[in-house]
């Protein structure tokens, strides 16, 4: 397929935009005409079971939000012939993970218990990029409160295929977002990461994500799951886009107060300044993985598949000629506890924000007879909720019980720390490795086909075991796109850096790409592209 | 292997997570929570000193960091016919509800 206007990068249509070479209303025709080609029937609540051409198309949308996105095209082409500016993504289309509250517009968290809610505001990260000129073409799809790693948890079916094979899941729970850039629905996108959720569907769909610092982006209007570890971030197709968005999205909130007081640097004075003598680590934990088998739940050992492996060491060898040092043998004794610990900590946390869910103020009600308030919660939740919400409900309850609490929730909390330890230990300027970034594999497979594992909440779980431990630490971590398996599917790799260090993550990936511009994999176009 | 999540703790539990779970779900999910349970249990086998703090986030809110509170200060809801509107049953700005159950205290 030639290359449209759609898929352009952000820097490239806010360019145009501005200086009247096109109209942020063509580029948002080009989007939706890209979305009527690759999308397929629309993801509802209704009873699903494939048919036709499901499995050939993407279904990243719950919905689309066509009348705002022409007024907002229709502003920004009028600023631009009023000779004013309309910001750094004039015209640049956005795909909204349907866990953000965008003004007027169903905000659904992939929950039938939300399937009517429209939301009364919107999300700091929506509102800041809304106004620095992004056009929000609609709300995409999730797993069910960002509940899983496939997207095939979301209560809105047909799940989202991934544009390289739509057979496959796009990763989760950002997979509609991911799925919508790499297809060209979407130049942006904003998703969140509470295990991985921006990182592993971004490796999955060969797209870039960043998960910020926790504190980073404000929070404000994305409905909760784990408010501890949840990140907003963007999903890109190349670093200076996510460094755009995220610049925007980043700061101070008045209405998050974990949103840190922290200036935000400009990430574009150091973008493009290289890497020579940064240090650069690799860690075996990060490469010999630990994780219960499917059948008989002992723990087992497996390393990365090796076609992943061999991408990292060719990423390797371009940060090396770019002039980065690689510190081999970074010890990370603490990686294999992040499951685990997420196991415990995210769904104490889950089960406290889901009771707000209980049909009187918003969202879905139970509309048979019930003879008090009681029972209008329990039917209510019982028919609103998916599986991977009751199953966070009732895990969270238990390991908070009074009896457990210690074992479980505080010392969960505990080797959290001893995760966090670990980075610490790593980045330390005065420590044994010195480290600018942590580099490894973000996903211990490329993507799985759909159906393989969902059902199974623990080996889905285990797909986050390279990701969830940034979560823990609060750190950031960039995904980037890496080649391609025999099979065609990307491959991605994550750039781990101190508290903050977004500037640096950026610059390092900013250079890979640069290094690795002329890798035939570059060249290539994900499937749905050419049905 | 035995289930540490009996089918008496998972009713408990179900009651506490105001939910309603019929018995097929009730399985799968039970066999879930227990499988769960045993990746859990892998955090057992950790040394964990007693110096060790926990962490409420994973980045510390150092003074540095850390957002002054807002200032207390009314401001009127300019979107409370829009946030009224999502509730199923609604008189006169009053959210309906069925009976709410009680009991006597002694």
């Amino acid at each position: 397929m030639s290359e449209e206007l759609c898929d352009l990068s952000a820097t490239e249509i806010s360019r145009r935009v501005k200086n009247g070479e096109v109209t942020a209303e063509e580029v948002l025709d080009s989007t939706l005409q890209r979305i009527r080609l690759v999308e397929g029937r629309r993801p509802s609540t209704n009873p699903y079971s494939p048919e036709g051409d499901d499995r050939n198309k993407v279904h990243a949308y719950i919905s689309l939000t066509e009348k705002r996105a022409r007024l907002q095209a229709r502003a920004i082409d009028d600023a631009v012939k009023a000779g004013e500016d309309p910001g750094p993504l004039a015209g640049v289309t956005l795909a909204v993970k349907d866990i953000f509250c965008v003004h007027g517009t169903p905000t659904t968290a992939g929950s039938k218990i939300l399937e009517n809610f429209i939301s009364p505001y919107s999300a700091t990260s929506v509102q800041r990029l809304e106004s620095a000129g992004a056009i929000t073409v609609g709300k995409v799809n999730l797993d069910e409160f960002t509940f899983g790693s496939s997207n095939e948890s979301s209560a809105f079916l047909p799940p989202v295929g991934n544009p390289w094979d739509p057979s496959r899941v796009p990763g989760g729970s950002s997979g509609g977002s991911a799925a919508a850039v790499a297809a060209g629905e979407a130049v942006l996108s904003l998703g969140t990461d509470t295990a991985g959720s921006i990182r592993q569907p971004a490796a999955f769909c060969g797209v870039v994500g960043i998960k910020p610092t926790y504190g980073r982006v404000s929070r404000y209007g994305l409905i909760a799951f784990a408010s501890s570890i949840d990140c907003p971030g963007p999903i890109a197709r190349n670093v200076t886009d996510a460094a755009i968005a995220l610049q925007i999205m980043a700061g101070s909130d008045p209405f998050d107060a974990t949103a840190a007081a922290l200036s935000v640097p400009d990430y574009f004075s150091t973008i493009e300044k290289g890497i020579k003598g940064m240090r650069i680590g690799i860690s075996p934990d990060y490469h010999k993985l630990k994780f219960p088998d499917p059948k008989t739940g002992e723990m087992c050992e497996q390393s990365v598949d090796e076609e992943i492996a061999e991408a990292l060491s060719r990423v390797l060898d371009h940060l090396t000629n770019a002039g980065a040092e690689i510190v081999e043998n970074v010890a990370m004794p603490n990686t294999r506890y992040g499951v685990p610990a997420y196991f415990v900590i995210s769904r104490v946390e889950a089960a406290s924000n889901l009771h707000r869910y209980d049909g009187v103020k918003y969202g879905y009600r139970f509309d048979g007879e019930v003879s008090n308030l009681r029972e209008l919660y329990r039917k209510t939740r019982a028919h609103g909720f998916g599986s991977q919400a009751k199953l966070r409900i009732l895990m969270g309850m238990y390991v908070s019980a009074e009896q457990y609490e210690k074992g479980y929730y505080q010392r969960a909390l505990k080797i959290r720390t001893l995760i966090r330890n670990d980075f610490v230990n790593a980045f330390n300027p005065e420590g044994p490795y010195q480290l600018d970034c942590l580099l490894s594999a973000t996903t211990p497979t490329t993507a799985f086909k759909i159906g393989a594992i969902y059902g199974n909440s623990v080996s889905m779980q285990y797909a986050d075991l390279l990701t969830v431990p940034a979560n823990h630490a609060g750190i950031p971590g960039l995904s980037v796109p890496a080649g391609v398996d025999n099979a065609g599917l990307p491959i991605g790799i994550q750039f781990l850096g101190p508290d903050f260090s977004e500037a640096n993550l950026l610059r390092i990936g900013r250079s890979y790409e640069k290094a690795s511009a002329d890798e035939p994999w570059r060249r290539l176009q994900p499937k749905v592209l050419h049905a | 292997m035995t289930d540490e999540i009996t089918k008496e703790i998972f009713d408990y539990l179900v009651d506490l997570g105001a939910l309603e779970i019929g018995e097929q779900e009730g399985e799968y999910l039970r066999s879930e929570l227990n499988g769960q349970l045993r990746a859990i249990h892998e955090l057992e086998g950790i040394a964990i000193d007693d110096d060790i703090r926990t962490t409420s986030h994973g980045i510390p809110y150092s003074r540095v960091i850390r957002a002054p509170l807002r200032e207390d200060r009314i401001e009127p809801c300019k979107e409370s016919d829009e946030i009224l509107a999502q509730a199923a049953d609604v008189f006169e700005r009053y959210i309906v509800v069925p009976d709410i159950p009680s009991e006597e205290l002694e």
